[in-house]
């Protein structure tokens, strides 16, 4: 596969060594890497399983599905919407990320027909009873995070970089981050999540990774794994579909109430 | 209704287009119990009530979401309010969505507003007050809604065809006025009675951290004047009077990091005189309490009418105060705890609500009403002995 080589070759060439830069200037690198290799994708379409299970083994699932639209210079659009459980059906939420100040947010809720502008200054709480955060689940811009690079390490058998970063949000949930970074694919294949007072909090494990349009990888398989309350969310993603066509017009409060 | 002939024309277009389209239904059913904690004041009420309701959802998408069809049928049988057993038509509409417009045509629920105590400037929709005293609930309005897609904000053209009468309870129901209202003596101002076509126009748009609806509706107004009367049997009752209004509305919410700052405020012109009233107020959530992941909002909010004590409403000169608790948990418990105090009277009027789903299809939710200290001139009075708990058991499909 000469495309692969040549990306291999490319990465090889764009990663600074350890000699020419400093730790910070090797994990903003990277970091930027990752995202250009992202970009471009202009809007993408999923199905999202989540599976929560508890200490005692007990599961429950919700069904979701999300649709985003990539915004350059900015974080992106995103809706999502609630599938089950059947209580919640119909329940979307709009947002218009932001990398260091609050996101937009409005919630409907399709019982009253409201349409609710909610508080999103805390993105750290648990999204939807999950170990996941909504800061864990939105775009992941460079401004988001300060960063530096820690070492080279092999994971499952994958060369991976393994890199810090550390939240500009001032209400973020999480002191630092580390994430193991596939050399190949420039994508995260595990992250480990710090608490305010510096202790392991989460870990989240990436797999099943596929690459779409020749270009773009997208994790089909997430594990959180949450080590100071034992539960744990398990995230299945199907159905990926990119470049529908979606426009500004696709994120806005009246599609936000038409959205099913 | 424009919603009815719309049905034949939505399924043959699913037909026609199959594979891109998709049919689904949901909803849910309910069994409601009521207790109180007093002897009515009429002999004619009862201290406990069960009630059954039920609201099936069909929705159809088409053309990739650009067509979709909605039917929302609304059943409740009660077991001592003939009143309050009734079916309604909640959705039965169609909707049309191009780049730079939206058509909704039939039975349709719409909501305008920012506040949680009191919705001022949500006019689009009669109260179905059977439901429940607190107003959240709607019949469906017959409409054409033309809404015009901008950059410069979204305009809503609304043709109300076809009033809704408010509902009230009946006089074996509790949580109503003494005497009565008797539905079948409603007087309307316009000569076209139930039959008056209503208009209005909202822009709506956000700048920033700033959410901005500017409204006015021309037509019957959705709150009557209740004035008393006699009925067919020569018993005292209230009758309802629709006015023809004119109402312009503002509403506002400022959203900056936990604080919402909220402002609804409507003039209204109504058998000849105007008069303002508003609702302003705060929600500030604080985030990660009760071992970490709860949030806990509290909601402040002060209500106007300067038409004072003349003012039909209880809330004139009150102040809402609240808490709003979610655990953010797998069952999404939730709990909203209220007080609206007068500011000249000593009416409190108390509220709990608490929600928590059990397993994946099932609702339990909880309601606590109490009164206190409303005295004969307050519109709360004749809510005196009917301090009430209720639980209501959901299961969604």
């Amino acid at each position: 596969m000469p495309k692969l080589s040549t990306i291999i070759l490319l990465s090889s060439l764009l990663v600074p060594d350890a000699q020419a830069a400093t730790p910070e200037e090797q994990g903003l690198a990277i970091a930027r890497e990752m995202d250009r290799r992202d970009t471009g994708f202009q809007d993408l379409r999923a199905d999202l399983t989540m599976t929560l299970r508890n200490r005692q083994g007990d599961e429950t699932s919700r069904h979701l599905r999300i649709r985003s639209l990539e915004v350059t210079g900015n974080g992106d659009k995103s809706l999502i919407l609630f599938d089950s459980p059947a209580d919640v059906k119909g329940t979307a939420l709009l947002s218009y990320t932001h990398a260091t100040r609050p996101d937009d947010q409005w919630l409907y809720l399709p019982a009253l027909k409201r349409v609710k502008r909610i508080a999103s200054a805390n993105k750290s709480g648990p999204f939807v009873g999950s170990e996941f955060a909504y800061e864990d689940l939105t775009s992941q811009e460079v401004d988001k995070y300060r960063y530096k690079y820690l070492r080279d390490e092999g994971l499952d058998g994958r060369a991976t970089m393994v890199i810090e970063r550390y939240p500009a949000y001032e209400h973020s949930g999480y002191t630092r981050q580390v994430v193991w970074v596939d050399r190949e694919m420039y994508q995260p294949l595990k992250l480990e999540f710090y608490d305010r007072k510096d202790s392991l909090l989460k870990t989240l494990i990436f797999g099943d990774y596929r690459q779409y349009l020749g270009h773009y990888w997208r994790a089909g398989r997430m594990s959180m794994e949450n080590h100071q309350n034992g539960k744990s969310t398990e995230l299945r993603w199907s159905d990926y579909r990119f470049r529908n066509g979606y426009t500004n017009r696709d994120f806005d409060q009246s599609s936000l109430q038409r959205a099913r | 209704m424009p919603g009815r002939r719309t049905l034949p024309a939505a399924l043959l277009g699913a037909a026609l287009l199959g594979a891109t389209a998709a049919a689904e239904w949901s909803g849910f059913v309910a069994v409601e119990a009521r207790g109180f904690f007093h002897a009515p004041l009429d002999p004619d009420q009862h201290g406990a009530n069960l009630s059954l309701a039920a609201e099936p959802e069909f929705t159809h998408r088409w053309d990739d979401g650009r067509h979709s069809f909605r039917f929302v049928p609304f059943l409740r049988w009660d077991q001592h309010d003939d009143a309050r057993s009734h079916a309604d038509i909640r959705e039965l509409g169609w909707v049309v969505a191009a780049q730079a417009w939206e058509l909704r045509a039939g039975v349709r629920k719409v909501f305008w507003g920012v506040t949680e105590s009191q919705h001022l400037v949500d006019v689009i929709n009669q109260t179905d007050l059977v439901e429940n005293l607190d107003g959240e609930d709607k019949l469906g309005q017959p409409m054409i809604n033309l809404a015009l897609i901008h950059d410069w904000g979204t305009v809503d053209l609304y043709a109300l065809a076809g009033f809704r009468e408010r509902s009230f309870p009946g006089r074996e129901g509790r949580l109503r006025s003494h005497p009565p209202v008797d539905t079948g003596l409603s007087q309307f101002e316009s000569s076209r009675g139930r039959g008056r076509i209503d208009a209005a126009i909202r822009w709506r748009r956000s700048i920033g951290a700033f959410d901005i609806g500017l409204a006015h509706f021309h037509g019957t107004a959705r709150d009557p004047r209740l004035v008393p009367g006699l009925d067919d049997l020569g018993r005292p009752v209230l009758i309802p009077h629709y006015d023809i209004i004119d109402q312009s509305s503002l509403d506002l919410q400022a959203t900056l990091g936990q604080w919402l700052w909220k402002l609804e405020t409507i003039s209204r012109r109504q058998q000849g005189e105007r008069f303002t009233a508003a609702t302003a107020g705060f929600e500030y959530t604080l985030v990660g309490v009760l071992a970490g992941s709860a949030d806990l909002g509290l909601l402040a909010e002060y209500v106007y009418d300067d038409r004072g004590t003349r003012a039909p409403t209880p809330f004139q000169d009150d102040l809402f105060l609240g808490l709003r608790l979610a655990l953010n948990d797998v069952q999404s418990t939730e709990l909203l705890a209220g007080v609206i105090g007068d500011r000249e009277f000593d009416t409190r009027f108390y509220n709990l609500e608490a929600s928590r789903r059990i397993g994946d299809h099932w609702k339990i939710a909880l309601e606590l009403r109490a009164l206190s200290g409303a005295p004969a001139a307050d519109p709360f009075f004749s809510l005196r002995r009917d301090d009430t708990l209720q639980i209501e058991l959901a299961r969604y499909f």
